[in-house]
């Protein structure tokens, strides 16, 4: 394999704490090491930014309802497909991107890792099939559990070394990497058309509630030892005055520590915050909670977030939360497409437009956007548009100038049809802060890294670690937004395991992809696998013996094996 | 000893039902016999024993007979069509692997081929119309575990999917439906007396091309509104008393077939049925599902989907971008209006189901066809390149009609020599790639 040195670069490595110093990084065998040898390739880095590859931390990429939404949205690849390039495949979609797109996508910001933040284990297969096809990106997906019948069971009985058992099986039938919790319990009762709107709502005929599913998830996470912890949308997204909700599910993880060996700290990671932390009590009066919201947040260790930030597009809303998905389309009346997972879950998709027109819009803007300048920690606060909730992941590069440029924002302000109101219900325009480089590495690279259990290998640049690295043509010296803009969306040069990957913002190689997911040894559990064989026979419309996903599904696979049976 | 193979996937129709248990021989070459299967599942595993398999690549002659050649004459012949082509027609997929069609999209990307499935003169409506209103649908273990309403509109299990009823839609006991068949009302709502309706606990005869003017009528009645005293030969009151019991359900759902995609209004009223069933999640629980046919036409719409954004009819011969316009991008049109240089068809049978104006079109072209079996599009073909048959004697993931992902097995081997999808795929797109290369 071949070697390079990146000469005269300002690095930004919040995992080293280094901040914009000079420092040369070099390459070999796909590893940065400590020097490199005089046969080495040099890249010339001189004003511009070394940082690690980036990490997604909660995007939906992959799987049955993101493939919905490419093609019940035709409308969607409108002026939106790529000119070919040389050694590429074609490209279209704008919310929605085929997946040869989105690895490329990805790769051209600086990213070269994505989680696919909600897999129904049903379709588990699926989201892999979809995730072998996307180019270059390191890819895992989180399988939903939140709602899952035999969870559900285990954790109303107390039996959280039974629900770990199942979990660690889950994980190995789906090749799963941790436990995404969506709306709990809210996603069962919808499949009687109804919903869990606090954390005390008992769930229909399970007779449990929302609190003690995501308190019992916990408990198996930490019992497994889980590179990442559990990951939660929380009841009730969307809904004006819904922060109180919110706050009372982050309270859920006090007194809870992490335990694993990947130095992980958090129990709880808290997804696309903004879509949780709304006041008021209708559409009327609707206004920003992100103040008090991030009071907590920063209070509590054990907690990480992800913003979820609106950028004001045409996009197309899909969750697991299939009653929000409703309530969505009841507003907008827009097409709405359902499908509701047998013992497992649901997923809901509707088009949605953020129009700069409206108020609301406007707000929630405001409100994703505080939540990052409110953070008093970078390195547990990170950047997502829940991909495409809330906006398409490819608005990185103007989120980031948002966040970098008080400038940037208050152009946006004046541009809104309504920038009084969205003034008066948010506190965005009396915030002076500008995040340097060295907060948006943590916010986007060391940060959720750590916050997956894979800060040893990814998200840095120390000496031992992957060779995934992104440089960029900018530095703490750019303040014109549309060049930050410009720069953060067309890297100059992206190391993918040691190889390039993309040059000026061109894809020069498909790279190599690998598909991570967690093996967890546990105990023989005769229970839990009596459960699963009864299950299977009488309530799945698969049998058990087709519900593996085989490990050829997964590309060049990084398995990372835990032993839970001490 | 002959072995049992279990968990095997049906490769027939959309069911997809995936316990079949099948003896083989201890030398893993003749199927001994199927369990589970219902009478045309088995016939497609019990199809390998008939004598006359082809085993060659055939290639026709200039008096109109075939000649057995190489797999390579056969692969380089393709891959010459296709390079020379500007437009082609590659159409089927609705009986292999969602791995052998991806291999055969890279293909298409490289010469310019419009990649079509079974949908286009099957489900093709249902899919405009979900793109027109979206869909609330669930997988087919929500309706076994839940549902107490089922409407069959336009299809008929009973033949076309024989083991629905007992897997899923009406005899199982479930979760929530612990009474089974007692448990759930079964409606069929169709302009004969099929054997569906025979199972019905309540047949609706509507007159042939009422459908939409029915469906209007479910709707207006679920609001509460006026209706005429007869819509589709069917009383206002029947609708009225119909719709106060779907409303009183739990849980309901509607299964439509091609009574409903292929007859008059087609993507209006999967548009209505949808839209009906949409309000009728205003009153409880409602979801509907599309009765696909052949066992993997959905998944090519999954793959084609995830790859160029398009469920079928995905015209990619301007090479750079993927575009689809029904009527314009689909294969019925492309070969009636005559605007494809050359057919490529795999794995269905276009011969036997496209109109006579299309497939006289079809059969002045260049012609390649894979397919494991003598068909009618094989004998309008120049080139018949036989394989082994996906499901069968080789495996690869497939989607049943609810979208859920299942592997079909390899039970035994092929005739020997014989190859597979994928191998064949591959080994054209790497002549190809060699070709355009050398130009
Ligand atoms: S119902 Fe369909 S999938 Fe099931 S055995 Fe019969 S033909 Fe095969
Ligand atoms: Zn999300």
């Amino acid at each position: 394999m071949s070697e390079f040195l990146i000469k005269n670069g300002y690095v930004y490595d919040p995992s080293q704490g280094i901040n914009g110093e000079r420092h040369d990084i070099a390459v070999k065998d796909g590893k940065i090491v400590e020097s490199a040898s005089s046969g080495a390739t040099v890249i010339d880095a001189k004003d511009k930014a070394v940082m690690a590859g980036a990490l997604e931390i909660h995007a939906h990429i992959a799987g049955p309802k993101v493939n919905v939404g490419r093609w019940y949205r035709p409308e969607d690849k409108l002026f939106h497909s790529y000119k070919r390039g040389e050694s590429t495949r074609i490209e279209g979609g704008f919310s929605i991107p085929t997946v040869f797109k989105t690895g490329y996508e990805y790769a051209r910001m600086g990213y070269t890792f994505a989680m696919e933040a909600a897999m129904p284990p049903l379709y588990a297969r699926h989201v892999h099939e979809e995730i072998h096809d996307t180019p270059i990106i390191d890819e895992a997906a989180l399988p939903v559990i939140g709602n899952n019948w035999f969870m559900m069971e285990y954790i109303k009985n107390n039996e959280i070394e039974n629900n770990a058992a199942y979990v660690a099986w889950l994980l190995r039938q789906t090749k799963g990497y941790g436990i995404k919790i969506v709306n709990p319990g809210g996603t069962e009762a919808w499949a009687w058309g109804l919903n869990c709107l606090t954390i005390h709502d008992p769930v229909p005929y399970f007779d449990i509630t929302p609190a003690e599913i995501i308190t019992g998830l916990i408990q198996t996470n930490e019992f497994l030892g889980l590179p990442h912890s559990v990951h939660i949308h929380q009841n009730s997204l969307g809904l004006p005055g819904n922060y109180t909700v919110t706050l009372d599910t982050l309270k859920l993880a006090e007194g809870h520590t992490a335990k694993n060996r990947f130095g992980r700290k958090q129990v709880m990671h808290s997804t696309h915050l903004q879509f949780h932390s709304y006041g008021g009590d209708n559409w009327g009066n609707f206004e920003s909670k992100a103040r008090e919201v991030m009071d907590y947040v920063n209070r509590q260790e054990n907690i990480t977030i992800d913003t979820g930030n609106v950028t004001l597009d045409e996009t197309t809303t899909m969750t697991a939360d299939g009653p929000f998905e409703h309530h969505l389309h009841g507003l907008n009346h827009l097409k709405w497409a359902n499908v509701d997972v047998e013992l497992e879950t649901a997923a809901g998709v509707v088009p949605y437009i953020y129009s700069p027109n409206i108020k609301v819009c406007g707000i929630q803007w405001a409100i994703g956007l505080e939540l990052a300048l409110f953070s008093k920690d970078p390195m547990r606060t990170f950047i997502t548009t829940d991909h495409p909730n809330a906006g398409p992941f490819t608005r990185y590069p103007r989120i980031v100038t948002w966040l970098m440029s008080k400038k940037a924002r208050d152009d946006q302000i004046k541009a809104f049809k309504y920038s009084d109101k969205v003034v008066d219900a948010t506190e965005v325009a009396s915030i002076d802060r500008e995040l340097t480089l060295y907060e948006i590495a943590a916010m986007t690279r060391a940060g959720p890294a750590a916050a997956l259990g894979l800060s040893q290998n990814y998200g840095g640049l120390a000496p031992g670690m992957n060779a995934d690295i992104a440089i960029y043509n900018f530095n703490d010296e750019t303040t014109d937004p549309a060049a930050i803009e410009k720069a953060y969306g067309n890297v100059a040069f992206l190391f993918k395991d040691g190889k390039i990957c993309v040059r000026d913002g061109v894809i020069v190689d498909p790279g190599m992809k690998h598909t991570f997911w967690v093996d967890v040894k546990v105990k023989e559990n005769k229970q839990v696998m009596h459960d699963v064989r009864e299950k299977f026979l009488k309530y799945y419309s698969v049998n058990e013996g087709n519900y593996l996903v085989p490990e050829s599904y997964a590309p060049h696979q990084h398995v990372i094996a835990l032993d839970a049976t001490q | 000893m002959p072995k049992v193979v279990t968990d095997v996937t049906c490769p027939f129709c959309g069911t997809l039902c995936d316990d079949l248990e099948i003896t083989v021989s201890d030398d893993n070459k003749k199927i001994l016999s199927v369990k589970n299967a219902c009478a045309i599942g088995a016939e497609k595993f019990n199809h390998t024993k008939e004598p006359g398999r082809v085993t060659h690549p055939r290639m026709r002659q200039p008096d109109g007979t075939f000649k057995e050649i190489s797999y390579d004459e056969a692969i380089d012949f393709t891959a010459r069509m296709l390079v020379k082509s500007r437009k082609t027609l590659m159409y089927g997929w609705a009986s292999t692997s969602c791995q052998a069609m991806s291999i055969g999209h890279e293909i298409a990307e490289k010469v310019g081929g419009i990649v079509d499935n079974c949908a286009t003169v099957c489900h093709g409506s249902s899919l405009i119309a979900i793109q027109d209103v979206g869909i609330p649908s669930c997988t087919l273990g929500e309706i076994k575990n839940r549902a107490d309403r089922v409407i069959f509109w336009g299809c008929n299990p009973a033949h076309a999917h024989p083991r629905h009823m007992s897997r899923y839609s009406i005899f199982p006991r479930g979760f929530f439906t612990v009474k089974g068949h007692k448990g759930r009302k079964i409606y069929c709502v169709d302009c004969r007396h099929t054997d569906t309706a025979r199972v019905a606990d309540t047949f609706i005869q509507v007159q042939q091309g009422y459908d939409y003017e029915l469906l209007n009528a479910f709707r207006t009645a679920a609001r509460g509104g006026p209706l005429p005293d007869e819509i589709g030969g069917v009383p206002k009151e029947k609708v009225y008393e119909v719709v106060e019991e779907l409303k009183t359900g739990r849980f309901g759902v509607i299964f439509f077939g091609m009574g409903l995609t292929h007859t008059l209004g087609r993507n209006h009223n999967i548009d209505i049925a949808i839209s009906f069933t949409r309000d009728m999640n205003e009153f409880t629980k409602f979801n509907i599902i599309a009765m696909r046919g052949h066992w993997n036409v959905t998944g090519s719409g999954q793959v084609l989907s995830w790859q160029y954004g398009f469920p079928y009819a995905v015209d990619l011969s301007r090479l750079d971008k993927a575009r689809y316009q029904t009527g314009e991008t689909t294969s019925v049109d492309l070969l009636t209006r005559n605007e494809v240089e050359a057919c490529f068809y795999i794995a269905t049978d276009p011969g036997a189901h496209f109109p006579i104006a299309a497939m006289i079109s079809s059969s002045k072209k260049p012609t390649v066809t894979i397919d494991p079996h003598i068909n009618c599009t094989t004998e309008i073909s120049d080139v018949h390149i036989p394989v082994a048959m996906v499901g069968v004697e080789t495996g690869g993931c497939a989607y049943r009609m609810d979208n859920v992902p299942i592997e079909t097995r390899k039970v035994v081997d092929p005739p020997e020599g014989l190859l597979t999808d994928e191998e064949v795929l591959t080994r054209i797109l790497n002549r190809v790639n060699q070709l355009m290369e050398e130009a």
